[in-house]
């Protein structure tokens, strides 16, 4: 049995970890430390290293970008439409322009809040950061990579935006620790590519094992590891990319950037249509009305490999 | 800083708009209204020996931080550095040039020595708090200076930072609202009334100074008032006039920005003794 963990708690965890190693650590959180899994480190780091700055994303996120101007290394995580959706401006002028350290986290990605509906799902922040000059973007598949990711976002000096699931999922076998701009081809195939990001490949990994197709996880998007990609779209000459995101602006998106300008293929972009969510009990009701179930993936990626 | 008596500072002021205008009309774009609105607040902030900022040293972790919240008054803002002596006053030509570290909005990426880029309203108050939070973290003893417009306080997140800097009890941060009452629509208060605006700082846990932002005694007087309180953030809110120093621009929207016709700056480089 497959131990299921979410990335939120590998989030606290890791951020944990690393505040107590690195003294340059902050722990920003505008009033969401308990659903994002550092409110624990309030009273571990004590009050001069945690900062619960209220619901009021915009001015976390100009004062995140104040502390790293002054030389520490804030991290501010919030739901996904908050942080970035929510403050967009402040990232783009703030944290970018200033090219201030500053760490972003995004919990609650795509339908893993289910029952709150469309305004608490983000299925846009990919394609908000991605279009930032300066901005990193990460996207990790799995707890431990999230973990990973962490400490690879403190490493890199610039503003670093991760993206993080609510829900316990399945680990996706990692080789080594996060490298950004790698992206990790999980298993070899000759028909098509298969590009994946987020949490979404724990359950791919499993649906795919009887088709002929090479399985990338894609965890940072930006900078896109265009050789991997590319070099893999030489071999099996077809792509599909698949996120739990809008299928507009995202790895899909980034994708078929790359491989338009240098290598051509056919690419098949698998996400959520360009449409808002809605509530549902569960996140799977959503996977199902919005075609992310095994069923319909594998039925819409048989189309493709047929054309 | 220097440290220069009265007379002085209002002549240097005076060259300065001088300068300030140059530059706009040399550039063929710039927000003029609140340039000269501002400058004798910088001025008495840089030259009248209140802001510790330290031009040989400029990485000296001392020195006051000095952040530019409305961004596009920042022609009197690099008048003053330059004469400073941050960086040549060759450079100020070559304002909103392409290339230029002179931005039409500063940016640090093109001008590193900024303590934050600026341009979009409402950001630069809550950088200052993140600033000022740091200080009070690792027990420093400088002084956060933020120069914010009035019409940036229609910005909601101007009053989230107002919020946070009273909470953590941000001493160390001084507030200078250059209130010249207009701003790109029209007069602040039929645009989107801010008045009672320092009723406002107060039930916000701020101390108050209201004072004349051309009058240099004031400014003096009052900038090193502000920096002397301990818990409790300061705003000082100076009544100002939009393109002060030029007759017909004074309190006219029409030159928040724009540019003089050759007429218009003849006679307003005449107005400020210039040739």
């Amino acid at each position: 049995m497959v131990k299921l963990k979410s990335q939120r708690d590998a989030y606290g965890e890791a951020l944990l970890a690393l505040a107590q190693k690195d003294e340059r650590v902050l722990v920003l959180s505008p009033d969401l430390g308990s659903s994002t899994r550092v409110e624990k480190l309030a009273s571990k780091l004590g009050e001069d290293r945690f900062f619960n700055l209220g619901v009021a994303e915009q001015n976390a996120v100009s004062i995140a970008a104040g502390l790293a101007l002054e030389g520490f290394v804030p991290f501010l995580s919030s739901f996904a439409v908050f942080i970035p959706g929510r403050a967009f401006d402040q990232i783009r002028v703030s944290v970018c322009q200033n090219r201030a350290n500053v760490k972003l986290v995004g919990s609650h990605l795509g339908f893993s809040n289910a029952g709150d509906g469309a305004s608490a799902q983000s299925i846009e922040d990919l394609a908000l950061m991605r279009v930032l000059p300066e901005m990193v973007v990460l996207s990790p598949a799995d707890a431990d990579q999230a973990r990973s990711a962490v400490f690879a976002a403190a490493k890199h000096q610039g503003p670093v935006y991760i993206r993080i699931s609510r829900d316990k999922t399945a680990p996706v076998d990692q080789g080594e620790d996060f490298v950004i701009g790698r992206a990790e081809v999980l298993r070899l195939g000759k028909k098509a590519t298969i590009i994946a990001t987020g949490p979404i490949i724990s359950r791919l990994l499993n649906w795919v094992t009887d088709l002929d197709v090479e399985l990338i996880n894609c965890a940072t998007i930006k900078p896109l590891d265009e050789k991997t990609i590319i070099s893999s779209a030489k071999k099996t000459g077809r792509v599909i990319t698949i996120e739990e995101h809008s299928i507009i602006g995202g790895l899909g998106s980034a994708v078929a950037e790359a491989l338009s300008t240098v290598y051509p293929v056919p690419v098949k972009r698998i996400g959520i249509p360009d449409c808002f969510g809605q509530s549902a009990r569960k996140p799977e009701d959503l996977y199902q009305k919005y075609g992310l179930t095994k069923n319909k993936l594998k039925k819409e990626i048989m189309q493709f490999l047929e054309k | 800083m220097s440290n220069l008596p009265i007379p002085k500072l209002e002549e240097k002021a005076t060259r300065l708009r001088r300068q300030v205008l140059q530059m706009i009309h040399q550039a063929g774009s710039g927000h003029l209204g609140g340039s000269l609105s501002s400058l004798d607040i910088l001025v008495a902030l840089f030259f009248g020996g209140v802001i510790r900022y330290n031009c040989q040293d400029h990485n000296d972790p001392r020195r006051d931080r000095f952040i530019l919240s409305n961004g596009h008054v920042c022609p009197a803002y690099y008048a003053v550095l330059a004469e400073c002596g941050l960086f040549d006053k060759e450079e100020l030509d070559s304002l909103r040039d392409l290339g230029s570290p002179l931005q039409g909005h500063p940016s640090k990426t093109f001008l590193p020595l900024l303590d934050s880029s600026s341009g979009s309203l409402g950001q630069g108050l809550g950088v200052a708090v993140g600033r000022a939070l740091s200080a009070a973290i690792k027990g420093e003893h400088h002084n956060i200076y933020c120069l914010t417009s009035d019409g940036e306080h229609d910005e909601g997140s101007t009053w989230e930072a107002i919020l946070t800097a009273s909470h953590y009890r941000l001493g160390n941060l001084i507030n200078i609202i250059d209130r010249n009452g207009m701003q790109i629509g029209g007069e602040t208060e039929s645009v989107l009334a801010l008045e009672p605006l320092a009723e406002k700082y107060k039930t916000f846990g701020w101390e108050v100074f209201i004072i004349s932002g051309h009058d240099y005694s004031e400014l003096l007087q009052t900038l090193c008032q502000a920096k002397d309180s301990h818990r409790t953030p300061s705003v000082i809110i100076a009544q100002t006039i939009l393109g002060r120093g030029v007759s017909f621009m004074e309190n006219k929207k029409r030159f928040h920005s724009g540019v003089l016709s050759e007429e218009e700056y003849r006679q307003a480089m005449k107005e400020l003794g210039g040739s």
